[in-house]
């Protein structure tokens, strides 16, 4: 009688527990679910993990406790959707950072040219505009001229495949500029009437 | 009856912390932040962690002309050739980490911080993305 009562008592109870370890079965086997939602999206908790969490520094090694958490750094600047989910070109341009752009002199300032490209994009895709002006606050002349691109209207020939795969635009964005799922963030000029008749 | 029960509670309570533990395991897939550049050129021959490079710290600091400029580093991962000597003669690393104006060589395990035999790549990139089968939590790269 009381044994009985006792059990009835723990069903619910146990109830509770499986659903727990179903979803707890559910959660472990997410990494391996082949029709998990989106096996790249990253949650934004999970995102600018602290270097002891974060998959590539040695939780074991002294010095990765010491090193600066991303996130405690990025909490002051604009944030992106992508790449560290910082928008750099806008801090800078906040002046929530001042990057020296002399090692030693901290009053050097960077030779800004403000020009902008526009290359004409086969296919739908709206134009892309290639702004020298927030290049060249972080980089010199010398870094894409002549070695990734020729000083010329015309001479460079991109295409989204080289960009993916690291080359032209690509050896920056992707890797520590913003990533080229930001699509609009270069092909930002729509086509204008007269060129859309003419495709 | 009462053990019974007893035992069957200890059994789920078992099989409970199990799944919380492969959980725990299995869950586990995380990522180090855009940009870190990680270089294996000679660590793992010379038995010391390979080295991981924030890019995020850096460029608060210094704009990308000073070290890729100024410095003369290729922007390639691993496609420096940098050494221990070469950073104590000054060179690369060596023009800030040298106790004046970024700490000093000595803090080896600053930089040499990454698990042994992770490989020279750029953490997050494009070419990372495109590949299917990437143990992330490994940061193995094909």
């Amino acid at each position: 009688m009381k044994s009985s009562s006792l059990r009835r008592s723990l069903l619910p109870g146990l109830i509770v527990l499986l659903f727990t370890l179903a979803t707890q079965w559910a959660v472990s086997a997410d990494n391996k679910n082949p029709n998990k939602f989106n096996r790249l999206m990253v949650p934004m908790s999970e995102r600018n993990p602290p270097p002891v969490e974060d998959g590539i520094h040695d939780p074991e090694n002294f010095g990765t406790a010491l090193l600066q958490t991303p996130r405690e750094s990025f909490s002051a600047l604009p944030r992106a959707p992508s790449g560290n989910n910082v928008n750099w070109t806008k801090a800078l341009e906040n002046g929530d950072i001042n990057p020296r752009y002399d090692r030693d002199d901290a009053e050097a300032k960077p030779i800004v040219m403000d020009l902008n490209i526009v290359r004409e994009v086969k296919g739908s895709m709206p134009d892309v505009v290639y702004p020298h002006k927030q290049h060249t606050e972080w980089l010199d002349c010398a870094n894409c001229h002549p070695a990734i691109f020729i000083p010329q209207k015309g001479a460079n020939q991109i295409s989204m495949a080289q960009i993916l795969l690291g080359e032209a635009c690509g050896i920056c964005h992707g890797k520590v500029a913003f990533p080229v799922s930001e699509c609009r963030r270069c092909h930002s000029k729509p086509k204008t009437g007269a060129q859309k008749v003419s495709k | 009856m009462k053990h019974l029960i007893k035992y069957r509670l200890r059994q789920v309570a078992l099989s409970f912390s199990l799944v919380m533990l492969a959980g725990a395991w299995s869950g586990g897939l995380l990522y180090a932040e855009f940009g870190d550049v990680v270089i294996n050129n000679y660590s793992d021959d010379a038995g010391m962690r390979p080295v991981i490079f924030p890019h995020w710290f850096h460029r608060i600091r210094y704009r990308c002309k000073v070290c890729h400029g100024d410095l003369g580093f290729q922007f390639k991962a691993g496609g420096n050739e940098i050494n221990m000597l070469k950073i104590i003669d000054g060179e690369y690393c060596g023009a800030c980490h040298n106790g004046e104006i970024a700490w000093a060589v000595e803090n080896c395990d600053v930089c040499h911080s990454a698990k042994p035999g992770t490989p020279t790549q750029v953490h997050m990139s494009t070419l990372q993305k495109l590949i299917a089968p990437v143990d992330k939590a490994q940061g193995k790269q094909k």
